[in-house]
């Protein structure tokens, strides 16, 4: 193991962590947005509209995101769009997670009793304010280990934007393996940075799920 | 002429004794209703008669067959029908089948005669249209009607009802304590776990009193309900006056 | 910039490329699955042991599989362990067994749930109507837990058959690395692409679909 040549290796790893966690949070930001506005819309509204809604849920479930990557990366340029990798990289987790947010937040409100909105109705408030105060204070707070349970899966699935040759950690690691053949060092690299990242991320969750379940 | 003797019956779980040298005698046809408060015992009685939890000591005395704590059950069972209180009809199954599964598969009972049989049992319980439906299209009431037409499938000597009412709303109680006073009637024998204590002092030949895993009395439902023996079951029975009497509209 | 859709003979030179590698999607996921079954039984069955250690193995065993993603592992089997252990691997068998390794937790959290929930009620119906201990498995016991496990592990086999599409990634010839190989040759990106993505899907979408049917169905009783 060469320990000089991986310290080189650090500053390199570090903004590739950097870049995996900007894809991966900008994914989940959009992709919390997206789940959020297609599960209200899903309370109330045309059959048209619903129907819209669950078949994108069904195609972005039934699909591999590197697909998807790969459609929006290489595909597009087919028809004169060219997008940078880092922009399809949110593009695609985006659409995959704004699938499985929604989901969640759709349970969360079927395990809503009816009569909490029509309680609300009848105290005169509108359905916007409804929505604001009565029901999704509920859902997010039922939801929450949930829908952090997704968030953390979504930055997991960012190592796979690799493909697409977004420099984050799994492409660094790729990459210094073909140019410099030191695979034993760029794998270990690659799996402290993964443990860093992941292994808190996932102790967080255990304990949020924990402390959820004992309320 | 018996038709269950219960000798000197204990049952122990863990350090705590739930069932306390129970001796109680049943005769063909009669109808015995068990009374008590609740974690008195009354339940496990019922389910150590039919193997569901194990004698601790004594024995169980069925039709010229002797059990003990280390006994197989089965052929007891086949002979003995249970209703629960949460009826327990398998999902899986239609009713028909679920009325089925006991004669045909443990009995080995012809699956022909014993469908005329399902059907007539199932017309007795006024559910005759429901052969094919399965137990989540029906009402709790009607489940538990199915349920007690499931044992009576197997042709028992004996039925064992434990608190087969004590989950159902009160609209659907009546129908089913209409099956079991129809079934009395035809001379079943029969040990009953209930709260119903109108029903009991209706139905019953006898009734029997537990506390604390123990039997406090055994008498006649005339003499229980106008002057009970014991003390307990004197409390007992001034509890649920109290209820009526909070119930009832003042004058 | 290319046609988008090809002539008829191209389809014909698309289909005989994709074909071996569609042929590999499933075999990597049907023998990933079988390794998950296996595996799940043995996952379920140590995290219900009497030995604490044996069950903190397991957790960790689930831990490692949830925290850390697939790619990882299948990058550490893959290019890792030739040269730790000294073990070569194809890309094919690197995949299963990273997969099948995943998917044993997965089924296992599956197995273990059912027999948590083991019908204590059902098996005790079942008993009163004297029915001995291998008919109350045959009738009553076992197609509970059928209709207990085999939705969610239809769910885990569908996220098995998305999760092959990885594999591209550590050069296996599969769908995807098959359609790939076409695009070289021929630069039709969003043709192939747009085709691989529907072909996952119409395998995928069938299995998820029964799954809810059923897991509906089945969750009235």
């Amino acid at each position: 193991m060469d320990w000089q040549f991986m310290l080189e290796q650090i500053p390199d790893y570090l903004s590739a962590i950097g870049v995996m966690l900007a894809v991966g949070g900008a994914a989940v930001f959009l992709a919390l947005l997206i789940g959020g506005v297609f599960a209200s819309l899903l309370q109330d509204t045309s059959p048209l509209i619903r129907a819209v809604i669950c078949s994108y849920i069904e195609v972005a479930r039934n699909t591999p995101l590197i697909i998807q990557l790969f459609l929006l990366y290489f595909g597009l340029p087919a028809v004169g769009v060219l997008l940078p990798p880092e922009l399809c990289a949110v593009m695609a987790l985006t659409f995959m997670g704004g699938a499985y947010f929604t989901e969640v937040f759709r349970a969360g409100f079927s395990a809503l009793s009816e009569q909490q909105s029509q309680a609300s109705y009848a105290l005169g408030l509108s359905r916007f304010q409804t929505f604001r105060y009565i029901l999704w204070p509920q859902v997010w707070q039922k939801q929450l280990p949930a829908t952090a349970a997704t968030a953390c899966f979504l930055l997991r699935e960012t190592t796979v934007v690799s493909a697409i040759t977004v420099a984050e950690v799994m492409y660094t690691t790729t990459n210094g393996i073909a140019i410099y053949y030191m695979t034993y060092e760029f794998l270990t690299l690659m799996t402290i940075s993964c443990v860093l990242v992941f292994v808190p991320l996932s102790i967080a969750l255990n304990q949020l799920e924990h402390r959820w379940r004992h309320d | 002429m018996t038709a269950l003797v219960l000798h000197h019956l204990s049952h122990q779980k863990g350090r705590s004794t739930i069932l306390d040298d129970i001796n109680l005698t049943v005769k063909p046809g009669q109808v015995v209703v068990i009374l008590g408060p609740s974690g008195c015992g009354k339940s496990t009685l019922l389910r150590c008669i039919n193997g569901l939890e194990p004698l601790s000591a004594g024995s169980i005395e069925f039709g010229g067959v002797t059990l003990h704590g280390g006994s197989n059950w089965q052929q007891l069972r086949q002979r003995v029908g249970m209703v629960f209180q949460h009826y327990q009809l398998f999902p899986h199954l239609t009713v028909g089948q679920n009325l089925l599964l006991g004669p045909v598969a443990g009995q080995k009972r012809s699956a022909q005669q014993t469908e005329i049989l399902a059907r007539a049992l199932l017309e007795k319980v006024g559910l005759s249209d429901k052969y094919y439906a399965y137990p989540s299209q029906l009402s709790g009431g009607q489940q538990q009607r199915v349920a007690i037409a499931r044992a009576l499938c197997m042709q028992p000597e004996m039925m064992l009802f434990d608190e087969i009412t004590a989950a159902l709303d009160p609209e659907m109680v009546r129908e089913v304590l209409e099956v079991l006073r129809n079934l009395a009637a035809e001379g079943m024998t029969m040990l009953i776990v209930t709260h119903e204590l109108g029903f009991a002092r209706a139905v019953a030949d006898s009734i029997v009193f537990m506390n604390a895993g123990r039997i406090e009395e055994i008498s006649s439902p005339e003499q229980f309900f106008r002057q009970p023996e014991s003390e307990r079951a004197r409390q007992f029975l001034n509890k649920f006056t109290d209820i009526q009497k909070l119930t009832r509209k003042p004058q | 910039m290319t046609e988008l859709f090809p002539s008829s003979v191209e389809w014909f030179s698309v289909i005989t490329l994709l074909w071996p590698g569609l042929l590999n999607t499933l075999w990597i996921a049907a023998m990933s699955l079988i390794l998950s079954l296996a595996g799940g039984v043995l996952y379920a069955v140590a995290s219900r042991s009497r030995f604490a250690l044996l069950r903190l193995a397991m957790r960790l065993w689930l831990e490692a599989m949830r925290a850390i993603p697939l790619l990882v592992w299948l990058f550490l089997v893959f290019f890792g362990l030739p040269l730790w252990a000294g073990i070569d691997f194809s890309g094919s068998t690197a995949a299963i067994l990273v997969f099948g390794l995943w998917g044993s937790t997965e089924a296992g959290e599956v197995f273990r749930g059912a027999l948590r929930a083991f019908p204590e009620a059902q098996w005790e119906a079942a008993a009163c109507l004297g029915l001995s201990e291998r008919q109350i498995y045959r009738h009553v016991v076992i197609p509970l837990l059928i209709r207990q496990t085999v939705p969610p592990l239809m769910n885990v086999a569908t996220r098995l058959i998305k999760t092959t599409s990885l594999t591209i990634l550590i050069s296996v010839v599969e769908l995807t690395k098959a359609g790939q190989q076409i695009i070289e040759r021929d630069d039709n990106a969003l043709f192939i692409y747009g085709l691989l993505f529907i072909l996952y899907f119409l395998i995928c979408y069938p299995l998820s679909y029964c799954s809810g049917i059923l897991e509906r169905r089945w969750q009235q009783g």
